[in-house]
């Protein structure tokens, strides 16, 4: 007889206390499913719970009812509705928020956040994503790879998991067709490998019939990988690890005599131990950790601590530190900055806007900020950024903020804790946005040198503007001045291409400039090689002189190879997106 | 290295990350001690969080009057022994209009003593965050509530206009007036509940273990006659039946089980394979579908 819950059986014989020993001592694992509202999400949620047990008979008996009245299964069990909670949400037959669903099995204990895919779907699924550490995407096998999934496997990764499961279901109304299935995998892993998902898996599945959800397929002999629920058991659980740079937020001086001062908080990074050299962050101030302290009946003080643990440590020195404060250790330090780049998700009606004044949360740090400006916004539905003045509900853009006071962040890629932000209303107090740290000195960050370098000349630029100013130059040209990139591999025709241009723009009377990729090896570009960061340098030295001749008035015509699509799009960030243009001449 | 982090110990860290927040962010938090489980289970993380000194938050126990007796002794007895603050409120109105579950019926009841009674407590105390032991699992509407979850000047819950709740980076902002119900237990299930309180021994109501005890059989489900208010409709008797109870609260709103279970371990083994849940006992769920849902607007947690 199955078991009637989820939660790991008792083995025969088995006590209860070595039950719970065994039980106890499951990994908490969070994922989050994301699909279309026919795709069968929820369906495969009710299955995953239904399958595993966890349905007590007293809500089956009401999902039974509930079935007649609002299913969709002409009366049959509607799986979908176990998870649907509100009752708007059922008369309108979709999900309106996130809704959390709990399971268990002998291996490892399961959170669902189960995201909607309606018009708010950026909203909520950046919200479900920030919790977990893998997403299940669904696919309707007879639609297969959509502008949809591409957006959920998108913010996936903008959220940093880094394990996503296509579930392609339907599998039964497309005749099990391993062809199908196959084109449909190819596509999405491709996709995957572009948005830099390390992990993408395809599962064939029918959630409305259980087919490689919790048991084997029989439909599927082709199909040699794991059933969705094996997939769950078995990918390893991402942890802040123990060997990070230390990191932990300070939340709360606790001070119940005057002998005791501790500092409470959730180590956000790292581990810490007794002895350890820390230094206390804005204000800079180095001491000694003395204590990791507990109370005597959870075992005394502690040797050891490390992520995600919420502790209590005490210094050796009397040292300022309070709440907002951030404990690291020596080494390498976050930034500590008043001016704060994002990657932000915005979740509120009202669009955001240069010079907005809004409450910015990050760790246990509060502080009043100034959007300084929208540096792009990303087309979800095709990974391209644009140029853009504000950001709208459900649009996510690169911002710079300006906050009133000093605030300690690593880029989020590093670490969550200190990387993740949110953006409050300063009257109505509604969340107003979720921004994830994007540091130029970020690990892994290609763009190291174009961060520091575009923003150290923006500066120079702003400090003493030129006594001719750019309408002047306008009027004496003639004509706007401009930047267009060639690009493509060689042999494509890019520098033929250019001299035809340049030609037919100096014969209309246009003050015009080409550079040519090879000629700019041959000097400017004399010390770099052909590695991917130096082929992105000399793109960025390229952006750079075109920068300075378009604010000379002088059109530009760049022939390059620029194969990074990254670097393609910082050097129209330098040069500025009005003045930027980039045309592919070549199979890439 | 210590490299075993468990499940329990991942729920542990987040939910005294969410009291010190609260703790921390808010003027006059309060902490909704009911004496069950749940709330056994919170308390002690409360006293974890801020160790060594006390919780800086009194608790608050609304008393119905009609708890049952045994719970009312344990809630003095612990905070006696754990040396907190303690404060009970009674809606002194519903009292004297002589509200109570027999004659102004299960709902009424539940409104004016518990639901009213909160609101006045927390009015009288300007509480601006109330912290709760409710868990997402228990109830299909508890799963869409956020863990700090906003309430406008009535205490009222719109789940329409819900604040988005990213990682563990919390919204505390509110306006005079209004408040934050916060739940740090959000994530536990019932198991995660009972296992914590084994592995950590801590007491429990010993309602929660069998015992024989006087019952009578109504509607279904089996009511203890916990002192002699409790009016005997035609053909009741009271007979005395080894019982015990899932879920706690007025004694003749909660139904028993018939159980062998004496120990915390027997309990934990018969919940393995109990076939309802555990909210089946309490009666006030049932009035219609969605009831829960409708509560939680007027102000019920």
């Amino acid at each position: 007889m199955a078991s009637p819950t989820s939660i790991p059986v008792m083995n025969e014989g088995e006590r209860v206390d070595d039950y719970l020993r065994r039980y106890e001592r499951n990994e908490l694992l969070r994922f989050l499913t994301c699909g279309s509202v026919d795709d069968g999400k929820s369906t495969l949620i009710g299955r995953l719970l239904h399958d595993t047990g966890r349905i007590y008979e007293d809500h089956m008996a009401a999902l039974e009812k509930d079935s007649k009245v609002h299913g969709t299964t002409g009366g049959g069990l509607d799986l979908a509705l176990a998870v649907d909670g509100l009752k708007a949400e059922r008369e309108q037959g979709i999900t309106i928020d996130v809704a959390w669903r709990y399971f268990a099995t002998a291996r490892r204990s399961f959170i669902i956040a189960d995201c909607p895919g309606h018009e708010q779907y950026t909203r909520n699924m950046a919200t479900g994503a920030s919790h977990c550490q893998l997403a299940i995407s669904l696919i309707d096998a007879r639609k297969g790879v959509t502008t949809q999934t591409r957006r959920h496997a998108f913010i996936a990764s903008l959220l940093g998991i880094r394990h996503v499961v296509a579930a392609v279901n339907k599998m039964d109304i497309v005749g099990w067709s391993e062809e199908r299935f196959r084109a449909i995998e190819r596509e999405f892993v491709d996709f995957c490998a572009r948005i830099g998902i390390p992990d993408p898996v395809a599962v064939p599945i029918s959630a409305l019939n259980g087919d490689n959800v919790v048991k084997r397929s029989e439909h599927t002999p082709w199909y040699s990988g794991s059933p969705v629920l094996e997939l769950l058991e078995a990918v390893p659980v991402d942890r802040p690890s123990p060997d990070a740079n230390f990191r932990m937020p300070v939340q709360f001086v606790l001070r119940p005599d005057l002998n005791f001062r501790g500092f409470a908080g959730q180590i956000a990074a790292g581990s810490v131990k007794p002895g350890d050299r820390v230094r206390i962050l804005p204000s800079g101030k180095e001491t000694r950790v003395r204590r990791i302290a507990r109370a005597p009946e959870d075992g005394g003080d502690a040797p050891l601590a490390y992520a995600p643990q919420s502790v209590v440590l005490t210094f050796e020195d009397e040292v300022d530190c309070s709440r907002g404060d951030v404990i690291v250790c020596i080494g390498r330090d976050p930034a500590v900055t008043q001016r704060v780049e994002c990657d932000l998700v915005w979740m509120q009606e009202q669009p955001l806007v240069r010079g907005q004044q809004l409450m910015l949360r990050v760790g246990a740090k509060q502080t009043a900020c100034t959007v300084r400006r929208v540096r792009w916004l990303v087309d979800v539905d095709t990974l391209g950024t644009q140029p853009a003045d504000t950001l709208r509900l459900n649009e996510i853009g690169r911002v710079e903020l300006e906050c009133e006071e000093r605030v300690v962040v690593d880029g989020y890629r590093e670490c969550h804790g200190t990387g993740a932000l949110i953006l409050v209303d300063r009257m109505t107090n509604a969340t107003a946005g979720a921004g994830m740290v994007r540091l130029a000195t970020e690990a892994g960050s290609k763009r190291a040198h174009w961060e520091t370098e575009a923003l150290a000349t923006l500066e120079r630029a702003e400090d003493k503007p030129s006594f001719v100013n750019a309408e002047e130059r306008e009027r004496r040209w003639q004509q706007k001045p401009r930047t267009i990139l060639l690009y493509g591999p060689p042999g494509s025709g890019k520098t033929r291409e250019a001299h035809e241009m340049e030609r037919k723009f100096f014969d209309q009377g246009a003050a015009v400039v080409m550079l040519d990729g090879q000629a700019m090896r041959r000097g400017l570009s004399k010390d770099l090689g052909f590695s991917d960061e130096d082929r992105s340098e000399n793109l960025r030295r390229a952006a750079e002189v075109a920068r300075l001749l378009n604010d000379q008035g002088f059109v530009v015509i760049l022939a390059m190879a620029a194969p990074d699509p990254e670097a393609r799009e910082r050097a129209r960030e330098l040069v500025g997106q009005d003045r930027w243009e980039a045309r592919n001449m070549g199979a890439r | 290295m210590a490299t075993e982090f468990t499940h329990l110990d991942e729920l542990e860290a987040e939910s005294i990350q969410i009291l010190r927040e609260t703790a921390a962010s808010f003027e006059r938090p309060v902490l909704m001690y009911s004496i069950g489980k749940d709330s056994t289970v919170l308390l002690h993380l409360a006293m974890k969080a801020f160790w060594p000194a006390k919780p800086p938050f009194p608790l608050l126990h609304v008393d119905t009057t009609w708890k049952f007796r045994e719970m009312i002794t344990f809630r003095d007895a612990t905070a006696k022994r754990l040396g907190v603050d303690l404060r009970v409120h009674i809606n002194q109105e519903g009292l004297a209009a002589g509200v109570n579950p027999f004659a102004s019926g299960s709902k009424v009841h539940t409104d004016v003593m518990k639901t009213q009674g909160l609101r006045q407590a927390l009015d009288q105390g300007r509480f601006d965050a109330a912290i709760g032991g409710a868990r997402r699992d228990e109830e299909k509407s508890r799963a869409k509530e956020r863990i700090f979850s906003f309430r406008d000047k009535h205490h009222r819950w719109d789940p329409k206009n819900q604040r988005p709740e990213l990682w563990n980076v919390f919204n505390t902002r509110v306006h005079q007036g209004e408040s934050i119900r916060v739940f740090p237990l959000s994530n536990w299930t019932e198991l995660d509940v009972w296992l914590y309180i084994w592995k950590n021994r801590l007491p429990v109501v010993p309602l929660y273990l069998a015992k024989a005890r006087p019952v009578v059989e109504r509607d279904g489900a089996l009511i203890m006659v916990d002192d002699d208010r409790l009016p005997l409709l035609p053909g009741e008797k009271v007979q005395t039946m080894k019982v015990r109870f899932r879920t706690l609260g007025c004694y003749p709103l909660s139904g028993a089980i018939e159980s062998e279970a004496e120990t915390l371990e027997a309990i934990i083994e018969e919940m393995l394979l109990a076939k309802t849940s555990e909210r089946q006992g309490r009666l006030i769920d049932h009035d219609s579908s969605g009831s829960m849902e409708e509560k939680k607007r007027e102000g019920y947690f």
